[in-house]
């Protein structure tokens, strides 16, 4: 293995052997854009809860009720909804400011049903 | 709150007063401005040096140079997370007085496992819990002494570890200015599912991206860790490239991501064949991105000098090749956590190698068409190499899961010691979760697929504006834990900090740390016990020794103790000698014009040191004679009784020596006889004895019979200020 693995590079070297500076270049980046591509997706359709108290710090809600309230929607299966999605549905459906709302979800565990 | 007062320290209680109403008043990095044409000092005439400081402490030998405090092109770190920021932010004083732009705070020891945020100001292990209470005050007393310098400060820390996004909000609501943000090293270092990682990360630099928060990756944590940092060099450029070209798909602007890079081999070895050639290779490569220039900390020893000696190599390839950041290691790092005064060698070792290399590409030039052409291009080829087989073999999980990384064989040979990682363990595994077509996110500064109703201006439209948009929306917490918090850690030091005890400290008020330097004539392991018992002896508490260096085998060991003493000095009971006041020029040239002055002059004893003595006598360096003394100089190695003969001879009032010889105390010798001579000669009372030298006091001239001494960089009207006012006193005139 670790031959064939030396005997590939060899080859690979060979024909980077061909290049200019600036195509060498050109190929670690086209090489670096490939690579990351596949990690940039899960950016972009997966999210977590760190993910998600971040966007309730943004909503001004502070960081240990964040906890609180993130945690309690992922137990409820609506984390792939947003954090802040759900808090502003509760807020909007219990006629409440945001801060009220999250303390509510964390309070009152009927806080989440029936809102999606 | 007020501005600072230079002779004041800085008021910790003062800077935590109203914090919960303080805001940022600028986000994003700020670079060193440049001065157009140059920049033209006293004598000198600089191609790099930017807008100088307002207040600074210069390097040293400034006093030799009309105390001009050049500031070098690249913005200067140092990093400051002692455990205590209530501490550090004195120190963050220093570090901005002495030319540190860039201020870095570590994190306590295992917060990047913590899930979450930390609030309040609990003790940090080898770095500062980060929390918003924190980095407010610590930003908040950085707009304080960037008014005092008169040069903004970077405040920096780090978005890594599994709360990473909260992280990157909380630096972006509290204006923090630059961040270490590299998924691979949760992955590789802190053992962070990768998975979990990158989806963080994304969201993190995004955040990030829009505060205009300077990001530098991690990769130079594999030549710390690899056993032959300078045989991971392949790999490092893949390290660099994938932070660099993933933050680039996040959208963050190439002119904000920086690359962390550290010369990776050290003194004895050939070290520039390594790290010239690693240098080029990556600014080849990577010039649209910017450089964080480290220093290297792998082979740093317990030995201050050692260290700072391969920093000054370390900076002068920043200065053959180029640095945006110059980063800087304290020279103490390899045997505790950093001291005040050693942050401030650090810089101070950066500076004066920059200043000193200054416009240093006008004068040499690398020469690619030697060996090191060949040699940076085996470097790039072999990363595209690295790159190529990562790609054949599924791409960054399935390469991370194979133990790509952190090997210490130079690619493509594998020493098979390389951080592997399952993609389904670690901490956080399992703990990403998909957005649902209809996730959404009503704030700003979010990456990826998020539903928003139709027709908003802003994403945070929904909520009446984010904090990002809107600070006092921001939910601030004060404390949670009654027991571990800075007041409580403040009420203990107030006497040092703000009443009148006075103890040593190195890294906490009233520490009382201090450290002996001793050379002890034994071979190493007789030397280290014996340096201890010294210790003992002299009454430090916790005596323990952090460097020891054979002199020779059994000849002798220079040893380094540090300890503590558990008492205080009052202020109070101190006898500070008053500051000599000085008469007025017009006083002093009417004075001596009344007695028309003369003194005779010379350097006594077998010392042929003319240069100081002349330079208190001759007009044209302001001595004596500017003032209207005559003087009859006799040269160097006079006997002192030609000295008295010849102030007999000329009627002179006064006698001038220069001694500058102290070995077997001679000077001490040759003030005394002369002091004898005069009295036998019977003229001590017409005459005033005055000596001069590098080892004199005023007291010890005195002890020994003088009427005044002075000490190194005395200038002439002190003399004949010493000399009118005496013969005032005498009523002479």
């Amino acid at each position: 293995m670790s031959e064939e693995r030396i005997k590939k590079f060899e080859a690979r070297r060979q024909q980077l052997g061909q290049m200019s500076d600036e195509q060498l270049k050109n190929r670690f980046w086209e090489l670096c854009d490939q690579i990351v591509e596949p990690m940039v997706d899960y950016g972009r359709k997966y999210t977590s809860q760190s993910i998600e108290r971040s966007v309730l710090l943004r909503m001004g809600i502070d960081s240990v009720t964040s906890q609180g309230v993130v945690s309690r929607i992922n137990e409820a299966g609506l984390l792939g909804k947003g954090a802040g999605h759900v808090v502003l549905k509760v807020a909007q459906k219990n006629k409440v400011d945001l801060r009220a709302a999250a303390k509510s979800i964390n309070e009152d565990k009927a806080a989440l049903e029936g809102l999606f | 709150m007020q501005k600072l007062d230079i002779k004041k320290k800085i008021d910790i209680e003062e800077i935590l007063n109203d914090l919960e109403n303080y805001h940022p008043r600028r986000k994003g990095w700020t670079w060193r401005e440049n001065v157009d044409g140059g920049y033209k000092v006293g004598k000198f005439h600089f191609h790099d040096m930017t807008k100088p400081l307002k207040n600074s402490v210069p390097l040293p030998a400034a006093k030799y140079f009309n105390n001009i405090d050049p500031q070098p092109q690249p913005v200067i770190t140092t990093e400051i997370a002692s455990g205590r920021f209530e501490d550090d932010i004195r120190r963050m004083r220093m570090a901005a007085w002495h030319g540190a732009d860039h201020i870095m705070v570590i994190r306590t020891t295992g917060q990047s496992h913590i899930d979450g945020l930390l609030e309040g100001s609990p003790e940090g292990t080898g770095g500062v819990p980060i929390t918003r209470k924190q980095i407010r005050a610590s930003r908040k007393a950085c707009d304080l002494i960037e008014d005092e310098v008169g040069r903004k400060i970077n405040f920096h820390s780090y978005v890594s570890g599994v709360a990473g996004p909260e992280v990157a909000v909380l630096f972006a609501e509290e204006g923090i200015n630059g961040a270490h943000q590299d998924p691979q090293y949760n992955v590789l270092y802190r053992n962070v599912n990768m998975y979990r990682s990158f989806t963080d990360a994304a969201s993190a630099k995004k955040v990030m991206s829009d505060a205009g928060i300077f990001q530098i990756d991690g990769a130079h944590n594999a030549n710390a860790t690899a056993k032959e940092g300078w045989s991971v060099m392949p790999e490092l450029l893949v390290q660099h490239g994938i932070n660099c070209a993933f933050s680039a798909a996040i959208g963050m602007p190439k002119s904000q991501i920086g690359l962390s890079t550290v010369p990776p081999c050290a003194p004895p070895a050939p070290k520039m064949w390594y790290d010239l050639p690693y240098a080029v290779a990556l600014r080849d490569i990577f010039s649209e991105y910017k450089f964080r220039a480290q220093q290297n900390t792998r082979y740093i020893e317990s030995d201050i000098e050692e260290a700072t000696r391969t920093h000054v190599i370390d900076t002068m390839i920043s200065a053959l090749t180029s640095a945006d950041i110059q980063s800087t290691i304290t020279p103490d790092e390899g045997r505790n956590v950093p001291w005040h005064y050693n942050n401030i060698r650090g810089i101070e070792t950066a500076k004066q190698t920059l200043v000193a290399l200054d416009g240093f590409k006008q004068l040499v030039k690398i020469d690619r068409d030697g060996p090191l052409g060949e040699m940076v291009r085996d470097i790039k080829e072999r990363a595209i190499c690295f790159l190529e087989e990562m790609v054949e073999s599924g791409g960054y999980f399935a390469a991370v899961e194979k133990g790509f990384f952190v090997d210490s064989a130079k690619y493509p040979e594998r020493n098979g010691d390389g951080i592997a990682r399952d993609g389904k363990g670690g901490v956080g595994a399992g703990s990403i979760i998909e957005r649902d077509a209809d996730y959404m996110a009503p704030v700003c500064s979010v990456f990826g697929h998020n539903h928003l109703p139709a027709g908003l201006n802003k994403p945070c439209d929904p909520i009446d504006g984010c904090t990002l948009c809107k600070p006092e929306k921001i939910a601030y917490i004060d404390e949670i834990d009654q027991t571990d918090n800075c007041n409580l850690r403040l009420a203990k030091t107030v006497e040092y900090r703000k009443g009148n005890m006075i103890k040593p400290e190195a890294e906490w008020a009233g520490d009382g740390t201090v450290l002996i330097q001793l050379f002890v004539p034994e071979e190493i392991e007789v030397a280290k016990v014996a340096a201890k018992e010294i210790a003992k002896k002299m009454g430090l508490l916790d005596p323990e020794v952090i460097n020891a260096q054979v002199m020779h085998p059994s000849e002798g060991t220079f040893v380094e103790v540090k300890g503590k003493v558990d008492f205080a000095i009052d202020r109070t009971t101190l006898k500070i000698p008053p500051k000599e006041e000085m008469l007025s020029e017009e006083e002093i040239r009417e004075g001596i014009k009344k007695i028309g002055l003369k003194v005779v002059a010379g350097t006594v004893g077998e010392d042929e040191h003319s240069v100081g003595l002349r330079e208190i006598l001759d007009i044209k360096h302001g001595g004596i004679e500017k003032y209207g003394v005559k003087y009859h100089y006799l040269g160097t190695s006079v006997p002192i009784s030609k000295m008295v003969d010849a102030a007999i001879e000329t009627g002179a009032e006064a006698i001038l020596i220069s001694t500058i010889i102290s070995h077997n105390d001679v000077h001490r010798k040759n003030m005394r006889k002369l002091d004898e001579l005069c009295r036998e000669k019977g003229i001590r009372d017409k005459v005033m004895i005055m000596c001069g030298g590098t080892q004199v006091t005023r007291e010890i001239a005195r002890e020994c019979g003088m009427d005044d001494g002075f000490g190194r960089g005395t200038k002439g009207i002190q003399v004949v200020n010493s000399m009118v006012k005496l013969l005032k006193e005498k009523k002479r005139i």
